[in-house]
């Protein structure tokens, strides 16, 4: 099978104006990952599962990967006057990463029996834009485990059919595989009588926990 | 693979590896096509006349045939399925973000409750994601012991499926009765072996947790030189039933370019006549060393499926015996393999293997710290419930059971 760059090239070809970015991979660089806008994610998709060369007609496993506002440290190399002369200096930048979410799709060819092919989408932040577009129309198979990913991670899929929470119940309101994720003090608000959950009911709750 | 039944042309239509493009007779033509799925079927037009609504029941958590805490919004008219909505979530306790929590070797143990029946599959998945993120080697012998655990896990799980499905299509007891007793002479080898009986937690990134104890090896020999008798005995009891013909086939179809796109794995894959196996497709551990088959069917529907299982089994005991015939001696745990502090560089990695109820991933990112950043499961029963509405609608709510029965769910491993 071709290998990540190989794809990325295919498609970006095929498809004007579409662009990816490949995300590197240390660990296993066969599974280097494509990174698409979701603008453009339906349209690659169909084209990974149409072309002939690829044919990915099986779509095993769709997650959701949330990454917190993180400071990254690049290093750079500048040329700068020191004691009089210019030189090529390294120095290390820190730069602001603000976080998003990202859906992991693992592609496989059934017909051709190759794969894995990563493909990702990225949500703009955290908290209002996080749009990405279902892949559902393309494989089936996303059905249930987009509406898993809105569930768990407060992706919202746009295009999917049947957009509802699907372990959790419908009237839970937070987000729970979220990095940053606070579990409620007590899950059924009725204080029980052990001390530690009367202690956080007097510190949280106006009435001190008495009904 | 040719047999009593076969020959009377009763299950002509499985064989191993090749499809007979001619349909037998006997076989029921399947129902009227699929109407498109999130639509509610019109009634049909002869009943415009008759009084009479649409109803819609909510069958289970707490039902006998929903195999643990699984919900179905079912939308009836009379008898026949219009709409089917699965709703899961009542055993879901967050496993992915308790194995977020601990280190990489504390969500073994765990990964024993996902599919509770299979639980060393379990492990070797979750070990095998692990291994090709960290880049470990396993010893011969540990693969071994690794290939002979997963197969009999393998029989043991097709066994009891077919003892429950039998079980909802009204044969009480019996052909259960008969496959726990079987289950039993393969849990006491794991009893021996692990130290538990479902909750085995045996492999190690690397290896596996402990070598055999003395005479295991002979009382595995003569387990499995048993359980083609006990096939024999199966099949005689239940292949040409009548009964179960009638119940069984024509039910449930699921055609290969729906199988495909859903993502359905495993026998119910295989069932729909596509050949994917992920033992062969991958090649994982020392899989292509082994002579075995790929049972295929041709229709799809709750009979193949339960067919499927009954010749895997035949194939599983085939490499069972190979690979006792040829278990090497050595090491089982890598000796640099490290057990704690455990850190794999920073990386992903996707591993999978085929669970006996179908593909089972693990997807694992790391971030060099000693608790993966994610860990993902991909869970075989979960996907392959995303086509009961399609498999159940037009049939009726006796069949809804039976089709439920033939996909083979654990809850432990739907909700996660």
């Amino acid at each position: 099978m071709d290998s990540p760059e190989q794809i990325k090239a295919r498609v970006e070809a095929a498809l004007p104006g579409v662009q990816l970015e490949l995300r590197l991979n240390p660990a296993v660089p066969a599974e280097s990952s494509l990174v698409v806008a979701p603008a453009h994610a339906v349209a690659v998709a169909r084209f990974l599962r149409d072309d002939p060369a690829l044919r990915l007609d099986y779509c095993s496993n769709v997650t959701g990967v949330d990454w917190l506002d993180a400071t990254v440290k690049e290093k750079v190399k500048t040329r700068r006057l020191v004691a009089g002369e210019e030189q090529e200096v390294e120095e290390t930048i820190e730069r602001k990463r603000p976080g998003y979410l990202e859906v992991v799709y693992h592609l496989y060819s059934v017909a051709l029996r190759h794969g894995p092919v990563v493909l990702r989408q990225r949500t703009r932040n955290r908290f209002e834009a996080v749009q990405v577009a279902s892949l559902t129309p393309v494989w089936r198979s996303c059905e249930f485990q987009e509406r898993e990913v809105f569930d768990l991670f407060g992706v919202v899929f746009h295009g999917h059919p049947d957009l509802r929470r699907i372990l959790m119940w419908d009237q839970f309101q937070d987000f729970p595989m979220r990095k940053d994720y606070v579990e409620p003090d007590d899950y059924e608000y009725e204080p029980t009588p052990h001390d530690e959950i009367l202690d956080k009911a007097r510190r949280h709750y106006p009435t001190g926990g008495t009904a | 693979m040719k047999r009593e039944a076969d020959e009377q042309g009763l299950i002509g239509a499985l064989s191993t590896g090749d499809i007979s493009p001619d349909q037998p007779a006997w076989h029921i033509a399947s129902p009227q096509p699929l109407p498109a799925p999130y639509e509610l079927k019109p009634m049909p037009s002869g009943t415009a006349g008759l009084e009479g609504e649409v109803i819609e029941v909510s069958i289970g958590p707490h039902h006998p045939s929903t195999h643990g805490v699984f919900r179905m919004d079912v939308v009836l008219d009379g008898e026949r399925v219009l709409r089917l909505k699965p709703v899961f979530g009542y055993l879901h306790r967050n496993h992915e973000k308790l194995g977020e929590q601990g280190t990489y070797l504390s969500a073994m143990p765990f990964t024993d409750r996902l599919d509770y029946f299979c639980s060393l599959t379990n492990n070797w998945a979750y070990a095998l994601a692990v291994e090709k993120l960290a880049g470990l080697n396993v010893p011969e012998r540990a693969q071994y012991l690794r290939v002979i655990t997963a197969e009999l896990t393998r029989v043991l799980n097709h066994a009891c499926m077919i003892g429950f499905l039998l079980q909802e299509l009204g044969a009480m007891g019996t052909p259960l009765m008969y496959a726990f007793r079987e289950r039993e002479k393969i849990l006491d080898l794991f009893e021996a072996l692990t130290g538990s009986r479902m909750m085995c937690n045996y492999l190690r990134f690397g290896g596996c947790r402990c070598d055999l104890p003395p005479g295991w090896a002979e009382q595995c020999t003569r387990v499995v030189e048993g359980l083609p008798r006990f096939f024999d005995e199966f099949e005689r009891l239940l292949a040409t039933n009548e009964i179960i013909m009638a119940r069984t086939q024509g039910i449930g179809v699921l055609p290969a370019d729906l199988a495909i796109s859903a993502g359905v794995s495993g026998p119910g894959l295989r069932a729909s006549g596509v050949n994917y196996d992920v033992r062969k497709v991958d090649g994982y551990g020392i899989y292509p060393r082994f002579e075995f088959g790929v049972p295929l069917g041709e229709h799809g529907d709750v009979y193949d499926r339960y067919m499927m299982r009954m010749l895997e089994m035949r194939e599983s005991v085939k490499i069972l015996q190979q690979a006792l015939r040829d278990l090497p001696t050595g090491p089982v745990i890598d000796p640099k393999a490290k057990l704690r502090n455990f850190r794999p560089p920073a990386g992903e990695a996707y591993g999978r293997l085929e669970a006996p109820k179908g593909e089972l991933g693990f997807y694992l990112i790391s971030d060099g710290g000693p608790s993966p950043y994610r860990y993902r499961i991909r869970p075989p029963s979960f996907i392959n419930l995303t086509v009961l509405e399609d498999m159940c609608i037009g049939h009726t709510l006796m069949d809804a059971v039976a089709i439920l029965g033939s996909v083979d769910i654990v809850m432990g491993e739907v909700d996660r």
